[in-house]
């Protein structure tokens, strides 16, 4: 019985967002792709653990949920919301769901449907990160500081807009490319953070995020060769990734990636963001993704037994906070610069921040304390890691915290 | 699909119907209108005469109160409409960014037209 569900859950986790687009691209209706596919996934509940789980189990989902959409458009009123659903019907659905191996992978297609400039710009990141890959309502809402019934609504209406508007799901033409595609690196970054967060992959829903997150930068590169914002992206979650193992070591203590491993980072996947990045940087367009890969990149040469140049993270932060003047940025920037220059440069870009920028900005508070250490500055380092203790959610984080702040004396 | 695309026009654009620009104003619709029309995704579009000529109706405790003047007291006023069938919306937004004076005042408003029997 558990095993059913873990592979409910499992099918559910690897096929969500690749079902829907499936069934909205032909449906045309991206709720009622999700309402079905849920009702699908609530069958598969019902019915695999007594009858065993079927052979292609997204075969088995995927003809469940045209069922039910043929089901719905049968009893809607209108003739014109019933045509695309009966038009959709027509297709031979037992034919498509043998083939299911081969069937077309539509996510990035509603990706750029939901970045579509006729969708409410505030819902299209939310959009993407709900439909294409699962997350739900009320994350979605925590990460954009925005109540869950508010999220939800958004949500809905931006779904409605792009049935009863007629938004299409297809890849756009070369020239609607760039102002679309901005929303969609965010959501796939945004996505790939999300799975960053959740270090051990305790959470269901997240594990197999990262990849996820990968796969579709990687064919966003190759559908948009030209774009080097698409490979920095790419080069810059590859970078992350190639750390996982060696970001809490064996007992499940959070490690600092100066003190990391780096016999535990992935070799081939450091490579494969090199070149990622030297790809990005040949078409001379420098950006925000591209920027943060090479941070990454300087980071990385620990691999080959170099020291870290924090003079170089300290020169490449100044770039970004020149074109991405984020909280985050100016953190990290006063961490190198601490690291490169002495602490008390970096606590003077540290206060120059806004108080209300900082005050819930747990990074701000963690290298507050670390620099005060460092500066010799002990009762106030503890009033900020404190602080920083305060605002982290993760146990794992906490602790490293605490054991920082005991050491200063 | 069908959608129907409104043009509310800014009272300067409303006014060279009749002023000296009136040549360059008609001609700049009138072109419109043909490479649209051209197009072949045209069901029907028509300009409407200026809002003096409007009349509303609305009923006010259960009396038919008919009104001169538009329904709504905006900057812009609507003028004229084309209703195309098209597969998305895609082409509508490309047609209405061919709208003459829409980078000068005039907004276009795109509505998916809803089938009742």
């Amino acid at each position: 019985m558990t095993d059913t569900v873990q592979t409910v859950e499992q099918v559910a986790r690897n096929s969500y967002g690749r079902l829907v687009a499936f069934l909205a691209v032909r449906s045309r209706d991206l709720a009622a792709a999700e309402d079905a596919l849920g009702d699908a996934f609530l069958a598969a509940l019902d019915q695999w653990p007594r009858d065993g789980v079927p052979q292609k189990p997204e075969a088995w989902l995927l003809t469940a949920a045209r069922r039910r959409m043929i089901d719905a458009s049968r009893r809607s009123a209108t003739a014109d919301a019933a045509f695309p659903a009966l038009e959709f019907a027509a297709l031979d659905a037992q034919r498509e769901a043998d083939a299911v191996r081969d069937f077309p992978d539509e996510r990035l297609g509603l990706l750029f449907c939901c970045a579509h400039p006729a969708i409410d710009e505030a819902a299209r990141t939310p959009l993407m990160l709900q439909t294409v890959l699962g997350l739900d309502a009320t994350r979605i809402a925590g990460a954009f500081l925005v109540a869950p019934a508010a999220m939800s609504q958004r949500l809905v209406r931006a779904k409605t807009k792009i049935r009863d508007a007629g938004v299409p799901f297809d890849i756009p033409s070369a020239r609607e490319l760039p102002e679309r595609v901005e929303a969609v690196m965010e959501a796939i970054y945004a996505a790939y953070g999300t799975a960053w967060d959740d270090a051990f992959g305790v959470d269901a829903k997240r594990r197999g995020l990262a990849e996820e997150a990968i796969w579709l930068a990687r064919v966003l590169t190759e559908t948009m060769p030209e774009n080097a914002e698409a490979h920095g992206l790419l080069a810059l979650m590859l970078f992350c990734e190639s750390r996982r193992a060696a970001r809490r070591s064996s007992s499940g203590a959070f490690v600092p990636l100066d003190q990391q491993d780096v016999s535990l980072w992935s070799a081939p996947m450091i490579a494969e963001a090199e070149r990622a990045l030297r790809t990005a940087s040949a078409l001379t367009a420098p950006g925000r993704f591209q920027i943060e890969a090479a941070i990454q990149s300087v980071h990385a040469q620990r691999l080959f037994g170099a020291p870290v140049r924090w003079d170089a993270v300290a020169m490449f932060y100044g770039s970004l906070v020149a074109i991405a003047p984020t909280v985050g940025a100016y953190v990290g920037m006063a961490a190198a610069l601490g690291e490169a220059r002495g602490p008390d440069i970096g606590l003077t870009v540290l206060n120059g921040l806004n108080d209300a920028d900082i005050t819930d900005y747990q990074p701000y508070w963690a290298v507050r304390g670390h620099l005060l250490a460092h500066a010799g500055r002990a009762p106030e380092a503890h009033i900020a890691y404190n602080r920083a203790i305060h605002l982290s959610d993760e146990v794992a984080v906490r602790s490293f915290l605490l054991a920082r702040a005991a050491s200063v004396s | 699909m069908k959608y129907m695309m409104l043009f509310a026009e800014p009272e300067h654009h409303i006014l060279q119907r009749t002023s000296a620009d009136a040549p360059a104003y008609w001609a700049a619709w009138s072109a419109f209108a043909k490479s649209i029309n051209e197009s072949g995704l045209v069901i029907e579009g028509n300009a409407l005469q200026d809002k003096t000529t409007a009349t509303t109706v609305r009923f006010t405790n259960g009396k038919r109160v008919v009104q001169d003047g538009p329904f709504a007291d905006a900057k812009e006023q609507l003028a004229g409409y084309f209703i195309l069938e098209v597969t998305s919306i895609d082409p509508v937004l490309e047609w209405a960014a061919k709208v003459p004076g829409v980078d000068s005042g005039t907004v276009v408003e795109i509505r998916p037209i809803m089938s009742v029997q």
